[in-house]
């Protein structure tokens, strides 16, 4: 009704100032409703990056499984100890059909074999326990970005060359170019050069990680066939369960996700969105006390011409569209300002690319802008409908005879 | 004997209950004709603005019957009521007469723009002319709030008449006004009633306002004394 909404209007402009604080009002909680959702979002995608973004997201590895013992027709007590051999690794030997059938499954960005082991690096009197993970030469930076963290040296593997995390190096005074021996579990031993240092910034891989080349794990680990796991990388992280059951199914291989040892990671990213979905609410619920109170002190200061508009031929149904047009309209004013504010706020954070650790990780591409300001003309709206329905209800005898 | 407009039989408005109770209307009988000129009379809270917001469909009678232009009011529902009123019925009130945050010409085509949705051009047409003829041709698209006490009441006159209803209600339309403007109004009020056969009731305490009217209704303990 254009003739409800010309008085809307009017009414709203008649108190300029009045307005001006509820547009703002409202306008501030849009703008918490944006800053939480690009934050939450931001965060969210910041943590999973950080961890999620560096692991295997579907790891296809065989199940070690210890030898049955040998203890049959024993008399008497038996005390048995049974060392923990950490050379003894599962094998997976009949992977090389399937390889080219997972490289091909939807969502799948990578696949890397990989040689696994426990070894020791000794220099002089040095010496570290290392895990070393063999890897072919193509896929260094296929699972972890190893290439992005490169301190020196190249990532480039190959005979005789080993990777090896910052902290290590240091601990064991090694410098780039300088050659290592690497005692594997096995008892076999191989001399190796420092090519590549890497510091991924956690102290796991940096202090006890060591890569080699796929070619010189078999050698090291006295496996001609077979391999240890496969890590498979997705471009969704979300779909790795899912992935993980279609691998199964196709190949008969134990596949896992890495939702299955990240419960904790997840349950702290779910309780931080819904964190931020009751910080959303509270901004949404101050927003409809604020427009319904100011619109309800608005009906009672107009009362009189309310009951001028009713006792002219106004019917009811004016009365309530005239109020409910000023809360859509205060809330569609205060969703621009708000987005229009939160955008230019978000925009002086830094990017996520160009994060920094210490700032706040918002991405303001998730601010939600539309929807903020969509939820807040409803909320604004509905908030209208009580003063607007009390605004109908004024009794125009009484009214105009204040 | 002429077309009669308004018949009201036996009417009766009870307010409160209890001992609070106040019977203000005691079975009040009334016929106004059409295109009467008539002042309601009577000491203050005799009932006077009772009876003309009844007449206006702003209120019910607690019993009686209303009937207006064959029309059952006593027994019509709010939806009809506003509807009749608007095009039937114009009120010229003593206060709060007209909205503050609007001109004088958006004031007058009120009635109009209400039922038709939007304010048209042959609104305003003929919203502009009766400011002219209230003789408020300098006025028309000033603030309502920054004109005088009387020509607010020759603005109100003007919306009253826009909708061209066939009753005129008016309590005290001239009791804030000097007497110069309280007369201008009164012609501008003769006037209409003369070229248009408008029926206009006017409640006040003013004997020489009521002797510009044809006829003269007492009332008092609740009827029609006179
Ligand atoms: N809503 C109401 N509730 C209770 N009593 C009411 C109400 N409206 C009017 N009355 C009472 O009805 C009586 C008549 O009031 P009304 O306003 O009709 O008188 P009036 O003749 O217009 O008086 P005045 O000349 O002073 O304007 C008064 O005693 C008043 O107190
Ligand atoms: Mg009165």
């Amino acid at each position: 009704m254009l003739y409800a909404l010309k008085i809307s209007t009017r009414y709203l402009t008649a108190s300029k100032a009045q307005t001006f604080l509820l547009v703002f009002g409202v306008a501030v909680g849009v703008f918490i409703f944006i800053f939480m959702s690009a934050l939450i979002g931001g965060l969210a995608e910041f943590i999973l990056s950080r961890t999620a973004g560096d692991l295997s997201h579907v790891t296809i590895e065989a199940e070690a499984r210890d030898p049955d013992l040998l203890l049959h027709d024993a008399k008497g007590i038996v005390m048995l100890v049974r060392e923990k051999d950490s050379s003894r690794e599962a094998r997976l030997t009949s992977t090389d059909a399937f390889l080219p059938v997972i490289e091909r499954l939807d969502g799948v960005t990578a696949v890397s074999q990989q040689i696994t082991g426990g070894g020791v690096l000794r220099r002089g009197a040095q010496t570290a326990q290392v895990s070393v993970t063999g890897v072919e030469p193509s896929k260094v930076s296929a699972i972890i970005d190893l290439a992005s963290y490169l301190v020196e040296g190249s990532v480039e593997l190959g005979a005789g060359k080993i990777l090896i995390g910052k902290r290590l190096a240091q601990d064991m005074n090694l410098r780039l170019g300088q050659s290592v021996r690497l005692l594997a579990d096995t008892g076999i031993d191989q001399s190796l050069v420092v090519t590549g240092i890497y510091e991924i910034g956690s102290g796991g891989p940096d202090r006890r990680q060591a890569y080699v080349s796929l070619a010189t794990a078999r050698t090291l680990y006295a496996m001609p066939q077979g391999i240890s796991k496969i890590e498979i990388k997705l471009t969704d992280l979300y779909a790795a369960d899912a992935t993980a059951r279609r691998i199964e199914a196709i190949t008969g291989l134990p596949a896992t996700s890495w939702t299955e040892n990240a419960a904790q990671l997840l349950d702290a990213l779910e309780a931080q969105a819904q964190t931020g979905l009751m910080l959303k609410s509270f901004a949404l619920i101050t927003i409809v006390i604020g427009v319904a109170s100011a619109l309800l002190l608005s009906t009672y200061r107009r009362r009189p011409e309310i009951g001028i508009m009713r006792a002219m031929g106004a019917p009811r149904s004016f009365v309530v569209f005239v109020f409910v047009m000023q809360g859509a309209m205060i809330g569609l004013a205060g969703g621009l300002f708000g987005a229009g504010v939160g955008y230019a706020v978000l925009l002086a954070f830094p990017s996520r690319d160009a994060f920094q650790p210490g700032n706040l990780p918002i991405d303001i591409a998730q601010g939600a802008y539309g929807v903020a300001i969509l939820l807040t003309v409803v909320s604004a709206t509905l908030a209208a409908i009580l003063p607007a329905r009390a605004a109908s209800r004024v009794d125009p005898v009484t009214a105009i005879g204040q | 004997m002429s077309e009669v407009l308004v018949d009201v039989r036996d009417l009766w408005k009870t307010f409160g209950e209890g001992e609070a109770e106040t019977r203000v209307l005691r079975g009040l009988a009334l016929t106004l004709a059409r295109g009467e000129m008539s002042a309601l009379l009577g000491p203050s809270g005799s009932g006077k603005s009772t009876l003309l917001t009844i007449l206006g469909t702003l209120m019910q009678p607690t019993s009686g019957s209303h009937w207006m232009l064959g029309e059952d009011l006593a027994r019509a529902s709010d939806k009809d009521l506003t509807d009749f009123r608007n095009l039937h019925i114009g009120f010229v009130f003593q206060f709060h007469n007209l909205l503050p945050d609007f001109s004088a010409l958006e004031n007058v085509i009120f009635p109009t723009a209400v039922r038709e949705g939007r304010e048209t051009a042959a609104a305003r047409a003929r919203g502009r002319d009766l400011l002219v003829r209230m003789g408020l041709a300098d006025r028309i698209h000033f603030p309502s709030t920054s004109l005088s006490g009387g020509q607010k009441q020759r603005v109100a006159v003007a919306r009253a008449l826009m909708n061209r209803p066939e009753l005129v209600l008016a309590d005290e339309p001239t009791g804030n006004l000097d007497r110069a403007s309280a007369n201008q109004v009164m012609d501008l009020i003769g006037e209409i009633n003369r070229d248009e056969g408008t029926t206009f009731l006017i409640s006040t305490h003013d004997e020489k306002i009521a002797a510009r009217c044809r006829r003269q209704i007492l009332v008092g303990d609740g009827q029609v004394t006179g």
